[in-house]
């Protein structure tokens, strides 16, 4: 059996899907109603955050539970700065100073093993909250600050960039040796070390590239929301949202967190403003029954239903 | 003369910040002894520790405000209840999690990620049953002079018992057979298992043992404190930062760590109200990158 062939068939297939679900996605704007493009921002909202997230996470099996720090780094730079430059500009700028928070924050932490460094991460994120609140009150005496706003359809494109760039970056470095070695070090760190992975490197880069896509989502998201204060922008929740998401979706292809932040999002839409506290409950129980039932995600699930179904010995991923 | 009565103020100050870290950090002591038992033995990172916290303090407030039960013996009430959810949880939700998981490790990072699962599922239906509203009662609200320094008598109370029932639990790990049990766990669970130890038994036990602390810890916060669905993860947080200080799974050193941290929180709130929060992030994450292990720990 020819399998080059079979793979090449197969990739130039994925690879036209791609293009027209990019092409679909582009064009989206001009044929549809305003609150479908305000839905599908908060969901590109999420999926960057969760693809980012599962990018550090997966591979090595180390939880962060930062996130939301470096996404409201992103906010800040946007309010800070939306006023005096343009907005690419602010938005790169977001990215790069949560990149060097999460560089500063990774060579320091990332010796820390398992438990600590989730206590580590989460601490960060309500330290940055406290601190900035404290500021903000005692120091130049309001709370919240106004972000200049932009309209929908800019927000969305610039969400659609950030997502595609994303997912080059996130696809690159799972099938290079960058992604090769983060799997190594989640699987046996000393071992990974010990066959010349430079483990430290390694993992503080790409927990920095990760964070400079939540800080370039946090930097576009606050434009949509015109005043923003550290409870909004450091919100915990943003910091569990992803992980759940991931989980939910499966970590072991690109397209699972994406469809774990797709369906969870629109389930906060259509749930949240009827019955917000039912919403939280069933978002918990779905947590328990997706870490207990699902080990691998609704994507693996998917695939162990297709392998009982069509009989093959391997799942067709 | 005026320098004699400037000292004696300055005294009474420094008695004042004193009790008043002590008062708070007896509550501390106590929660965190509880997350310490939960991780340090079972090796479950109870992140939905505040909320069996929050549970104690609504059990507490609604048997007062509608039976008009006494909050003291609502301990013997609360505790007992928070204790049977948490053992049955481990008996049934963590011993699946801990057979299933390939590793020690992967046990530890999804019993964590269930706990946060559970955090929302208690929190909301707290909310659901009780509204989302600020609750509170009055309790003992007289005032004590202790020294000069003056103090709600509740206050008092709630770190005499929060002293009395840490002291009553080394005991028991210290003196009992069972008590035994859990600290061969916590050493070595596969070597206890051999000597004869009935290892989930025991570490659902302990699971159980820290949320009766949390229940405890509840009804003491409610008798002193607003209470609120959503004040689980601000305890939790504390008790983090109080296991940490103490040494993971070291519970003298979750004991000493909390009236330390509450000493701490009491001198930075005299110098700098809204700052206390913001000292216990700092001191928690220096200890993690200097000293992890604690001040007890090994």
């Amino acid at each position: 059996m020819d399998i080059s062939r079979f793979t090449s068939k197969r990739s130039v297939l994925s690879g036209s899907a791609i293009l027209i679900i990019f092409f679909l996605l582009a064009t989206f704007p001009l044929y549809s109603p305003g609150y479908t493009v305000v839905l599908l921002i908060s969901i590109f909202m999420y999926i960057i955050i969760t693809v980012s997230w599962t990018m550090f996470s997966g591979p090595t099996g180390y939880i962060s539970l930062a996130p939301a720090a470096f996404f409201g780094v992103g906010v800040y730079t946007s309010a800070l700065l939306g006023f005096v430059l343009p907005l690419p500009a602010v938005i790169g700028i977001g990215g790069l100073v949560s990149f060097c928070l999460a560089l500063l924050v990774g060579a320091l932490t990332l010796r820390l093993r398992g438990i600590y460094f989730v206590m580590f991460t989460f601490g960060l994120v309500e330290l940055l909250l406290h601190f900035i609140l404290w500021w903000e009150v005692n120091i130049t005496g309001t709370t919240g600050r106004v972000v200049p706003t932009v309209d929908n359809t800019t927000v969305y494109y610039l969400m659609v960039i950030i997502f595609a760039i994303l997912m080059l970056t996130a696809y690159f470095i799972k099938h290079s040796k960058f992604g090769l070695a983060l799997q190594s070090i989640g699987e046996y760190e000393e071992a990974a070390a010990h066959t010349g992975v430079n483990v430290t490197a390694l993992k503080t880069v790409t927990f920095a590239i990760s964070a400079f896509f939540m800080g370039a989502a946090g930097a576009t998201m606050a434009t949509r929301w015109t005043y923003i204060d550290p409870r909004i922008a450091f919100n915990p929740l943003l910091s569990f949202m992803p992980v759940l998401m991931a989980i939910f979706g499966g970590m072991g292809q690109l397209y699972g967190p994406i469809i774990g932040a797709a369906i969870f999002t629109y389930l906060e839409e259509f749930l949240i403003t009827r019955f917000p506290y039912y919403y939280m409950l069933i978002f918990g129980i779905i947590m328990v029954v997706a870490i207990l039932y699902m080990p691998d995600g609704l994507v693996g699930l998917l695939q162990k239903l297709w392998k009982r179904i069509s009989g093959t010995k391997y799942a067709d991923t | 003369m005026i320098g004699k009565a400037q000292e004696a103020i300055i005294m009474v100050e420094i008695l004042d910040i004193v009790i008043a870290g002590l008062l708070m950090g007896g509550i501390y002591a106590l929660i965190a002894v509880g997350l310490s038992l939960q991780f340090g033995v079972a090796h479950v990172l109870n992140i939905a520790h505040g909320e069996f916290i929050m549970l104690g303090a609504f059990v507490t407030w609604w048997l007062y405000t509608q039976l008009g039960i006494d909050p003291l013996v609502s301990l013997a009430i609360c505790g007992p209840i928070v204790f049977i959810i948490g053992f049955v949880l481990y008996r049934t939700l963590f011993t699946r999690l801990r057979t299933s998981s390939p590793s020690p490790a992967a046990f530890e990072g999804n019993s964590m990620l269930a706990c946060f699962g559970l955090l929302f599922i208690i929190q909301n239906v707290a909310i659901l049953i009780w509204g989302a509203d600020i609750k509170g009662y009055s309790y003992l609200a007289v005032p004590v002079n202790l020294g000069g320094a003056v103090f709600a008598a509740n206050r008092l109370l709630t770190l005499g018992f929060a002293i009395i029932i840490g002291v009553v639990f080394y005991l028991f790990l210290a003196r009992t057979r069972l008590g035994k049990a859990i600290r061969a766990a916590a050493q070595d669970p596969a070597a206890a298992g051999l000597m004869g130890v009935n290892i989930n038994q025991v570490l659902a036990l302990c699971f159980g043992f820290g949320a009766l602390m949390a229940g405890f810890g509840g009804t003491l916060i409610s008798i002193s404190y607003k209470i609120q669905p959503t004040m689980g993860l601000e305890y939790t947080v504390i008790a983090l930062i109080v296991i940490v200080l103490g040494g993971l799974g070291s519970i003298p050193g979750s004991f000493l760590g909390g009236l330390l941290l509450g000493l701490v929180g009491s001198i930075v709130t005299y110098i700098e109200p809204g700052l206390s929060l913001v000292a216990y992030y700092v001191i928690f994450m220096l200890l993690l990158l200097v000293r992890p292990t604690g001040i007890l720990g090994k």
